[in-house]
């Protein structure tokens, strides 16, 4: 597959944009006219052609510009990486995890030979050659995790499985929708899911867990989880809410096509050798209404889905302050025409 | 779920009863890694009804050639041991899973006490190269029946002869789990497996004595929900379905074309529930979505986990 990888950035002067190709591979979250949190977890197995989900990692045309925005995010604030010292298995298992599935899957991009230990890895958009010794961390430039984590687009946390639960023992995350990882890391399932309203009176995280509890290697799973952000930014942190929150009072009915972008993330989770830990990776697309109406039936069902949002997810998601400017921009395209089940785009 | 499928290299008995085997790649690559304390899931087709049977992998997790497992013959069962014993040989195929570990080394214990009686040295056999490699403090106590009961027991005074105590029942050695519990440093963590009355006795005494719950582990091995085949009845279109014994019912239904929704394939997600009408038999129930007044009510079944054991189950589809 050839890929062109665009120059855009994610800050400041906002100049992302989606390809015709990339608004039609966008992973629409909406079967339905309605959305509620639900233990939406399927098997992570390989998609159509062209999908987000046809390789194990997905890497786009934002791929250059992604892995560049994560390092200016981790050059202002190292923080973003935090490991703990029990986890160097996961660290060498996720390197091997990510190097082994960019190669196989993209090989005119990426490649990566082994002699017993001594390994060369080789990624060409980014310019890197590294050659090192599998399991000696003095042979690569930083750890592990932080060297492969910056090389792939979206958010990883590693989960260590112990007392009946799972712990985010490790996180590269730069790309949260408001979030924070200083704040999760080393927390349990319970801790971190306090906050999320309606869903332990579904009962959805006690399953959740118990399912992941049980995740098998070469079995990984995916879910898909959405919110909405204003201009396309990637890191929306709390850190730096700052710099985005204000944002959100700039969104009137006339600008919302450009401003407002809807953000869906394709989650994984995939079992490792090793350590048994979980890699939980939260790959971040982006995608603005203006793009998205170019297919109606998509605006169409936003629409609906966002009028008839719960108020606490409203709120939870921080859609309140511009919720009705984005309703007024879209309600152009809502015919009120029944567009039966499915996400897809026609 | 993806399976391995690998070939007996060699069998070696090598202590009464018990048989080791070496297994590979069945197509000639390397196996997956794996962590101390993971078993795999072997499929027996033995004529008439297939067997699952969950063995730990004692080898060291960093060969990627080979995986071993030992087998002990446990001669009042008819299944999977006697299969194992009796009709593999060198060279004959098997699918496994892939590893899974319910017997894992806490990474943040300070210390870690393994407790093996007999066939339970099979898991702390891969853990030690874990600990060895990682640098983890240990001691491993082992307890056998006889010299010629002590499986591996030779390999170990070789390798980690320091951190290792035997212990010959034949000769009066018996380990006391009160004692050795009470001299541990704070932080340890405790790990049996073996027979279930001395699992249950040294978890007893840990708990007794106040260790944390969650610094006790005891070997569980994931029970694969097989059975022995039963037979769907559809009310709505009619049909008759078999369920093979390692089978599940959501894959008879698919194999027969009936249109079944899914999504998790775990038992977690409910998408998949369907309504009992009768059956002349017992629900077997292993899904984490259904309460347990659902369950108790036997009016509702999740088909990817859960079976039957009956003759019949009708189904409202
Ligand atoms: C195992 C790895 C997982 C991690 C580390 C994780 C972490 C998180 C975090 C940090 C949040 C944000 C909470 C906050 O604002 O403080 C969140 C939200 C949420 N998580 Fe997870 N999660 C994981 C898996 C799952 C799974 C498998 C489900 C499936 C049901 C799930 C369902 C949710 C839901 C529904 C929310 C609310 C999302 C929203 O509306 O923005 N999570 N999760
Ligand atoms: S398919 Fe999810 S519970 Fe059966």
């Amino acid at each position: 597959m050839s890929l062109a990888f665009k120059q855009e950035t994610f800050r400041d002067d906002y100049t992302f944009r989606n390809s015709p190709e990339a608004i039609r591979r966008f992973p629409f979250p909406f079967p339905e006219d309605q959305y509620m949190y639900s233990v939406n977890i399927e098997p992570h197995t390989a998609g159509p052609k062209g999908a987000v989900t046809e390789f194990t990692l997905d890497v786009d045309e934002h791929y250059v510009a992604e892995c560049r925005d994560k390092a200016i995010t981790l050059e202002q604030d190292p923080g973003r990486c935090a490991v703990l010292p029990h986890m160097m298995d996961a660290e060498w298992d996720f390197l091997e995890f990510t190097m082994e599935s960019l190669a196989r899957d993209y090989p005119e991009q990426f490649s990566l030979s082994k002699n017993g230990k001594a390994w060369t890895w080789v990624n060409r958009p980014l310019g890197i050659e590294q050659s090192f010794v599998f399991g000696d961390a003095a042979t690569l430039p930083m750890g592990p995790f932080e060297y492969m984590g910056r090389q792939v687009q979206g958010d990883f946390v590693l989960l260590d499985q112990r007392e009946d639960t799972l712990f985010a023992d490790a996180g590269i995350v730069t790309s949260q929708a408001d979030w924070s990882l200083a704040f999760n890391v080393g927390m349990s399932w319970n801790e971190w899911h306090g906050p999320v309203p309606q869903v332990t009176k579904l009962g959805v995280m006690d399953r959740a867990l118990k399912f992941l509890m049980s995740l098998q290697q070469a079995n990984p799973v995916r879910r898909l989880n959405w919110t909405m952000t204003i201009n396309p930014r990637l890191d929306t942190s709390p850190e730096n809410y700052p710099l985005w929150g204000g944002d959100r009072n700039k969104v009137t009915a006339e600008n919302a096509g450009e401003l407002a972008h809807l953000r869906v993330e394709l989650q994984t989770l995939f079992r490792m050798p090793r350590s048994n830990a979980i890699v939980f990776s939260i790959r971040c697309y982006l995608i603005s209404m203006q793009e998205m109406a170019t297919y109606p039936r998509w605006a169409k069902r936003f629409h609906r889905v966002l009028r008839d949002l719960h108020p606490d997810l409203v709120e939870y998601k921080g859609i309140t302050k511009y919720q009705q400017a984005v309703l007024a921009w879209l309600s152009r395209f809502d015919d009120g025409a029944d567009i039966g089940t499915g996400t897809q785009p026609e | 779920m993806s399976q391995l499928q690998v070939k007996v290299a060699s069998i070696q008995d090598v202590s009464a009863g018990v048989r080791h085997f070496t297994l590979v790649d069945a197509s000639g690559g390397e196996l997956p890694a794996f962590s101390g304390g993971s078993h795999i899931v072997v499929t027996m087709p033995a004529p008439g009804r297939t067997y699952r049977n969950a063995y730990s992998l004692l080898s060291s997790p960093e060969d990627r050639a080979h995986y071993e497992i030992a087998v002990h013959r446990q001669p009042q069962s008819r299944g999977g041991s006697i299969y194992m014993h009796e009709a593999v040989k060198v060279g004959s195929v098997l699918d496994i899973s892939y590893p899974v570990n319910l017997f894992a080394l806490s990474r943040v214990a300070k210390h870690h006490l393994l407790i093996a009686g007999g066939i339970g040295i099979t898991p702390f056999m891969a853990q030690i190269h874990d600990l060895e490699r990682l640098g983890g403090d240990y001691s491993l106590h082992y307890g056998f029946r006889s010299r010629e009961h002590a499986a591996f027991a030779d390999a170990l005074k070789g390798r980690v002869s320091q951190r290792a105590v035997c212990y010959d029942e034949s000769l009066g050695q018996r380990m006391d789990f009160d004692a050795l519990l009470r001299a541990q440093p704070l932080g340890t963590h405790v790990y049996a497996c073996g027979p279930q009355g001395m699992v249950e006795a040294l978890v007893a005494t840990a708990r007794a004595l106040g260790w944390p719950e969650h610094h006790i582990h005891s070997e569980q091995f994931l029970a694969p929900p097989v059975g022995e085949p039963f037979t769907l009845k559809l009310s709505k279109s009619e049909l008759e379905i078999t369920v093979q014994g390692d089978m599940s019912m959501l894959e008879a239904l698919e194999a027969a074309g009936v249109d079944a929704p899914s999504l998790c394939r775990g038992g977690a997600c409910g998408r998949c529930e369907l309504e009992v009408l009768g059956t002349d038999g017992q629900l077997q129930h292993h899904d984490h979505y259904l309460s347990d007044a659902d369950k108790a009510s036997g009016r509702k079944i999740m088909p990817c986990v859960s079976r039957a054991k009956c003759g019949y189950l009708e189904l409202n589809l």
